[in-house]
């Protein structure tokens, strides 16, 4: 992924160390400098998060990368660079939590990077890697999107991916882009005064920034969406995972496909903007739908918002940097076939806890 | 079609870099390929394993419960992944260092004295090629050519001398993971 940033133009990377995403930092502060650019480790992920910031306004590709508990502590950079409309590339490699939690990989930052993290009206490109290869394709997709919506692009990744070898190939070395674009800072004598703020003190001028960041989210969400599909055609149970998950839930699909189970796969690559049409087109031919996650949760939530109630949602996840294995979803497959269930109003997580306490004794 | 090998052992006995040379010779000969490294609190108690899998379409989950073929380099390795090998899979045991038979029926067991083989070439850091030598007799996951070819494709210049070595030990595991399945057949 660093190797990938730099060859997609990234001129400054600012960072602190935190496992288990530090052999990219350390991959870059080998070859910024050989490149000529700029690779600060910063005292603390705040400072890393406002050079960010900084260096964003100059309309350069500037980029941090960090894991979990560091990129809580980025949220209020974060926000100010929603805020201020300047493109910025985040990778955040997650691990188990919540609190200083462990270094195992995990999803459980979802709602973080997808809904919020940072205070205010805002929206955020969200990107989700499941393979080598495609931690390499985002992470310069991300660097597009981030300067041509002038947003904030994360690249959410886990720890198993950071670990994982994998054939991949990466893209060839960009040259730099000459000149700014026209509402960079760059210190030019001479011509009209450009300022950047995320400071609107008359509430009728944060709402046209606010109205303005929310037409430019539509925009997004009409052109950015990114999923792909398995088995879907005539899938009968339909599985949701992104990342890590999502390749543990394709496993299982085979298997029950071999097994003679209908089932399918649709793996959200952007969780922010979701796909959320796809996913609903999915819900209605299908007979349950079960979303496959490394949290409690989460993208649970985005997946019934698109079906409606046009079929059951169920879940399974491990949580806690515990890595769920082909066999458990699998089992959840079968299950769902032998007895699709009418309704799960309202019981999806009390029903998979006590599920997966028979998992958790019988390991 | 896919396989899942896992490569078990002490750390020092080449467990990682035995999954390499197999990913590496998997990716040059065009197939879908994961290496990872175990990941968890066992690689502070001294033993080390590493899951690879080989496919010829999209992989999914990099790691599994029940793997196809297990190189299990010592004792603790075997006492671990012989009850997870899948039925009907493979078990690649070092006989030099592991003192008991396989007690499953429905695997079927190569026993290979590797240390010593690898002893008697002249270097005991063989120890893995020799296993894997055996994993290439025992099945048609990558073939023997494959392997040696990205041996030295990927093995740095200054090591070249080492490969004539790495070659025997590769064709002395395969011998005697044929032999055994001859017998068994």
């Amino acid at each position: 992924m660093a190797e990938a940033a730099l060859r997609a133009g990234c001129e400054a990377y600012f960072g602190y160390p935190i496992t288990p995403q530090t052999e990219l930092l350390e991959h870059m502060a080998a070859r910024m400098p050989e490149l000529g650019r700029a690779f600060v480790q910063a005292e603390s992920e705040v400072a890393a998060i406002n050079m960010v910031y900084g260096a964003a306004c100059t309309g350069k590709r500037v980029m941090t990368s960090s894991s979990s508990p560091g990129v809580s502590l980025m949220m209020e950079g974060l926000s100010y660079i929603a805020g201020t409309e300047v493109p910025a590339v985040i990778i955040d490699v997650m691990r188990g939590g919540p609190g200083l939690g462990n270094i195992a990989p995990a999803q459980a930052d979802y709602h973080q990077m997808v809904h919020g993290g940072g205070h205010g009206d805002y929206k955020q490109i969200v990107l989700a890697p499941a393979s080598v290869q495609e931690a390499i394709d985002l992470t310069v997709l991300a660097f597009d999107l981030a300067e041509k919506y002038r947003s904030i692009a994360v690249v959410l990744a886990d720890g198993s991916l950071g670990q994982m070898m994998e054939p991949a190939e990466l893209p060839p070395m960009q040259p730099l882009k000459k000149g700014a674009p026209e509402w960079a800072v760059t210190g030019e004598p001479g011509r009209p005064r450009r300022q950047l703020t995320s400071i609107y003190l008359q509430p009728e001028d944060e709402e046209t920034t606010n109205i303005r960041l929310l037409r430019r989210w539509m925009e997004i969400e009409a052109n950015e969406v990114r999923y792909q599909g398995y088995y879907l055609e005539d899938a009968e149970i339909v599985l949701v995972g992104f990342g890590t998950s999502g390749r543990v839930a394709l496993s299982a699909v085979r298997q029950a496909r071999a097994e003679g189970i209908r089932a399918g796969l649709l793996r959200p690559i952007s969780l922010s903007p979701f796909p959320t049409e796809a996913v609903k087109a999915a819900a209605q031919s299908a007979k349950a739908m079960l979303v496959v996650e490394m949290n409690a949760g989460q993208m649970l939530t985005d997946v019934k918002l698109a079906v409606q109630g046009a079929c059951p949602v169920d879940f399974y996840g491990r949580m806690g940097g515990v890595v769920p294995l082909p066999d458990e979803v699998l089992a959840e497959i079968r299950r769902l076939h032998a007895n699709p269930p009418a309704d799960l109003n309202g019981h999806t997580r009390a029903a998979w806890l006590d599920r997966l306490e028979l998992v958790r004794g019988g390991n | 079609m896919q396989t899942e090998i896992i490569v078990a052992g002490f750390g020092g006995q080449g467990v990682l870099f035995a999954g390499q040379v197999l990913a590496y010779a998997a990716m040059d000969h065009g197939l879908h390929v994961t290496w990872i490294p175990s990941y968890g609190p066992e690689m502070r108690g001294g033993t080390a394993n590493c899951t690879v899998i080989i496919a010829d379409e999209e992989i999914g989950a990099p790691l599994v419960k029940h793997p196809k073929a297990v190189i299990a380099l010592n004792r603790p390795s075997l006492d671990k992944y012989e009850p997870l090998v899948t039925a009907g899979g493979l078990l690649l045991v070092n006989a030099s260092l592991i003192d008991r038979p396989v007690a499953r029926e429905d695997v079927q067991a190569v026993y290979v004295p590797a240390n010593e083989i690898a002893e008697r070439l002249g270097d005991k850091r063989l120890t893995n090629m020799v296993m894997v030598g055996a994993l290439l007799g025992a099945t048609g996951v990558l073939e023997m050519n494959a392997v040696q070819e990205s041996l030295k494709a990927h093995l740095p210049a200054k090591h070249h001398r080492l490969l004539p070595a790495n070659y025997q030990a590769l064709e002395e595991g395969a011998q005697i993971a044929r032999e055994t399945l001859a017998q068994a057949a």
